[in-house]
């Protein structure tokens, strides 16, 4: 323990003026964020997934996620050759307490048996189509590519949650409005990254900004195999997944 | 004006219509919030209430400015890569106020196991170990320095 | 081969209800109703003519009806206004507001005052007190009856009635094209989907205003005219050749391509859904109405026995058309979207959106139409052309 500049950052108020800024509210007040500058992304290494559930437990205690229902979960897969249409996936609570060990005799059994953690969240697409059935304009995407939930105009129809390919959408049981991964907006506008990739141990899930040219997603993305889930929904997905294999749905 | 006398209740089913209309175009005027469609088709103002929501966890740059030491500990060893909060959790409100929020250490039997566990499914490059046969039941850190995991490492 | 059931986690519980089940099937009575009238309106089929009046009434109360539903689903009702005040264009759930509001105001609204006019100022006249008030309100004011007034309604009913035929099909068939549209559900996306709820629409709105019109006329002691219903029968019978049609088009489809979504869907109908969907919506509620309507037109039969043939084959073609609208909306919420697994819905009876509130909205249009039946009668036509 440092105490002295410890001491000192206390006393001067230092910490207290920059954690204040912070925490500074709209994005147009925060002192240097301009909406129009980024385009916000996630890429994700599926190789680099542990399964721990640190995104799933941290992810829940930022945005005060209701016993559950998940803003992001970990799939745990488990394919061999003939099963690539239906492979072996279970999410116990969504990952959020790990995975427990496979009992024997409850697995594939087949040639080529490999077993992985795939991460989901909300994909942000540039072209959702929960956006579009919202009969009222409570869910929209932002200027900087976040698609984001009104909770004072969202009437609970549940349109939106039919309309999301990929399940990552609920309704709150005492707000009774939709609810989803909102990528942290209210973190990524204060300049920190999102609480999963905080939480993730091994680098697997990365915010990325689109739109920086030094964001290291350009250079990864240049050299490595990347997919969005369901292509062929063209949602314009913006969760891009390395290592991603061909079984996960 | 024969004509208009026949007609007449038409004119009528008209002129309530526009009532009507009319009735709806001030409601609306009144009623839709004034910041909607500034940006798009949504209430504007809902950015600013989704950005000024709280923060729970403080990010490791905020910890590692008054807990440098550990930081050097850390960047040496396997658990560079990790960040303070993934293991002792969100700490936000800590370093609102250091001094009246003391965080709880983790408890090693249960926190390592959550990562270094041996699964199947988990990547081969990552290290697990069975812990049962590893260490019997005692908790990690008996051997290992959590900050720098090594055996031998420098010590917290 | 041992094989978890996985949804994601997100997919436990139900969104749609039997409420929203309900939803569809109500307007598509209202649509089949107001396409049964127009049959006489328009394309001049005398002989259903004694159901006019009773299948517009019957639409206005199944519409009247209509949005509770939507109103008991909802998280927040007290923000439904928002689709009129900001409807998102996009949205066809948004648009589908305006349909409605259009479809009530200008086409049925206006036509059923128009059509009743003279009897409405007439009544206004002859009654007193508090219904001599309402009446005096439904005339807008106006006392005017005359010949040239009379023939100025029947003018513009006409066009109204000639709008109203595109606008009933438009009511509907934006309910298909709700589930329809969404890309995310295989079991719902198709563009087959406006059309097939069209035409099992007008099945089922033929088959109440014909069921209403047999139960009304008996208990008010009279006899059932006889070309009416068979003139009733026939068009039922030959829109439900090309509804049947239509969903065995979408099936054999289905089967042919086997696309992602085939074995999911192909087990989920063999399974959880092979009740509802094989047995009370073919079987039950589309096949044996066609058999026995068909019966009817081929075989030659005694008038009293074709009543109750067309009684029986009404009341099944009601439960196979709520099968359908079931099977559509809560089997499109069994599977998961990841294509390897299912969920349960549990129906209970006292919730807010559970059986028993589904069973007094279905019953409610009913006192509407009761009290609109006194109100207006729609008889009086009836009875002059009744054979005894």
């Amino acid at each position: 323990m440092n105490m002295n500049r410890r001491f000192f950052i206390t006393l001067t108020g230092a910490a207290a003026v920059a954690w204040k800024s912070v925490l500074a509210g709209a994005p147009e007040d925060s002192p240097n964020y301009k909406i129009t500058d980024h385009w916000w992304a996630m890429l994700i290494d599926v190789d680099k997934c542990i399964g721990c559930g640190n995104c799933v437990r941290a992810c829940s205690v930022e945005n005060n996620v209701p016993e559950g229902f998940f803003r992001t979960w970990i799939e745990r897969y488990q394919v061999d050759d003939q099963h690539m249409e239906d492979p072996l996936v279970d999410s116990p609570d969504g990952g959020m307490h790990g995975f427990p060990v496979r009992a024997p005799g409850t697995g594939l059994t087949g040639n080529g048996v490999k077993e992985f953690f795939v991460p989901k969240l909300c994909n942000h697409c540039a072209d959702s189509p929960c956006t579009q059935v919202c009969p009222v304009g409570a869910t929209f995407t932002t200027r900087d590519g976040v698609v984001l939930i009104d909770e004072k105009y969202c009437l609970g129809c549940r349109y939106c949650v039919q309309a999301c390919p990929y399940g990552c959408r609920f309704i709150h049981p005492e707000k009774q409005v939709a609810q989803k991964c909102t990528l942290c907006y209210h973190r990524i506008t204060k300049g920190l990254t999102t609480a999963c990739c905080e939480a993730c141990p091994t680098g697997s899930r990365q915010l990325a900004d689109l739109k920086n040219p030094n964001d290291p997603i350009h250079e990864f993305m240049k050299k490595h195999s990347v997919q969005v889930l369901k292509p062929q929904m063209a949602t314009g997905a913006k969760a891009y997944y390395a290592n991603l294999d061909g079984s996960v749905r | 004006m024969n004509r208009f006398k026949d007609s007449e209740h038409l004119l009528r089913v008209v002129g309530v219509f526009l009532v009507g209309v009319t009735i709806f175009i001030c409601f609306r005027a009144w009623f839709v919030p004034k910041s909607f469609g500034e940006f798009g088709h949504y209430r504007a103002d809902s950015l600013a209430e989704v950005a000024a929501l709280p923060i729970v966890h403080a990010g490791h740059e905020t910890c590692e400015a008054c807990h440098s030491d550990v930081l050097d500990v850390k960047k040496t060893g396997k658990h560079s890569g990790v960040n303070c909060e993934a293991c002792h959790g969100p700490l936000a409100r800590h370093a609102e106020d250091p001094a009246a929020v003391k965080p709880v250490l983790p408890d090693t039997s249960v926190l390592c196991a959550r990562c270094h566990e041996s699964n199947s499914a988990k990547p081969k490059w990552f290290p697990t170990v069975v812990t049962a046969e590893h260490s019997m039941g005692m908790p990690c850190n008996t051997c290992h320095t959590p900050h720098n995991p090594k055996i031998g490492g420098e010590k917290k | 081969m041992p094989h978890l059931n996985f949804i994601y986690p997100n997919e436990t519980e139900l969104q749609w209800s039997i409420l929203i089940v309900l939803y569809p099937f109500i307007t598509g009575l209202v649509a089949g109703a107001f396409i049964l009238a127009s049959l006489e309106r328009v394309f001049r089929v005398e002989a259903v003519k004694p159901t006019y009046r009773l299948a517009l009434l019957t639409a206005l109360s199944f519409l009247l009806v209509a949005p509770l539903p939507l109103q008991l689903h909802l998280g927040h009702p007290e923000r439904s206004l928002e689709m009129y005040l900001t409807p998102h264009r996009s949205s066809a759930m948004a648009m589908f507001g305006f349909v409605y509001l259009w479809y009530l105001m200008v086409v049925l609204l206006l036509e059923i005052w128009l059509d009743y006019r003279r009897d409405i100022v007439l009544l206004a006249r002859s009654s007193t007190g508090f219904l001599k008030v309402i009446y005096k309100v439904m005339t807008l004011g106006s006392d005017n009856i005359s010949e040239r007034s009379l023939h100025l309604d029947e003018r513009v009913g006409y066009i109204i009635t000639v709008i109203g035929i595109p606008s009933a099909f438009l009511l509907h068939g934006y309910v298909g094209f709700i589930f329809g549209s969404i890309k995310a559900n295989p079991w719902w996306s198709s563009p087959l989907m406006p059309v097939v709820f069209i035409f099992s629409a007008m099945v089922s709105g033929i088959a109440a205003v014909m069921l209403l019109y047999m139960f009304l006329t008996r208990i008010r002691g009279h006899r059932v005219n006889i070309d009416c219903v068979d003139a009733i029968a026939k068009y039922l019978f030959y829109i439900f050749i090309i509804d049947f049609s239509l969903e065995m088009l979408d099936l054999i489809h289905r089967i042919y391509e086997a696309d992602e979504s085939f074995r999911s869907l192909d087990f989920m109908v063999h399974t959880s859904l092979w009740i509802p969907h094989v047995i009370i919506q073919i079987l039950l509620g589309t096949l044996v109405p066609i058999g026995i309507l068909g019966a009817t037109q081929v075989l030659p039969l005694a008038p009293y026995v074709r009543k109750r043939m067309y009684a029986i084959a009404g009341c099944l073609t009601l439960v196979g058309i709520f099968a359908m609208r079931w099977n559509v909306v809560i089997g499109g919420q069994l599977f998961s979207k990841s294509l390897l697994g299912y969920t349960t819905y549990s129906l209970h009876f006292g919730s807010r959106e559970g059986l028993g509130i589904a069973i007094f909205l279905t019953i409610l249009p009913l006192g509407i139409l009761f009290v609109l039946a006194k109100l207006l009668p729609p008889w009086q036509q009836n009875e002059t052309t009744t054979t005894a």
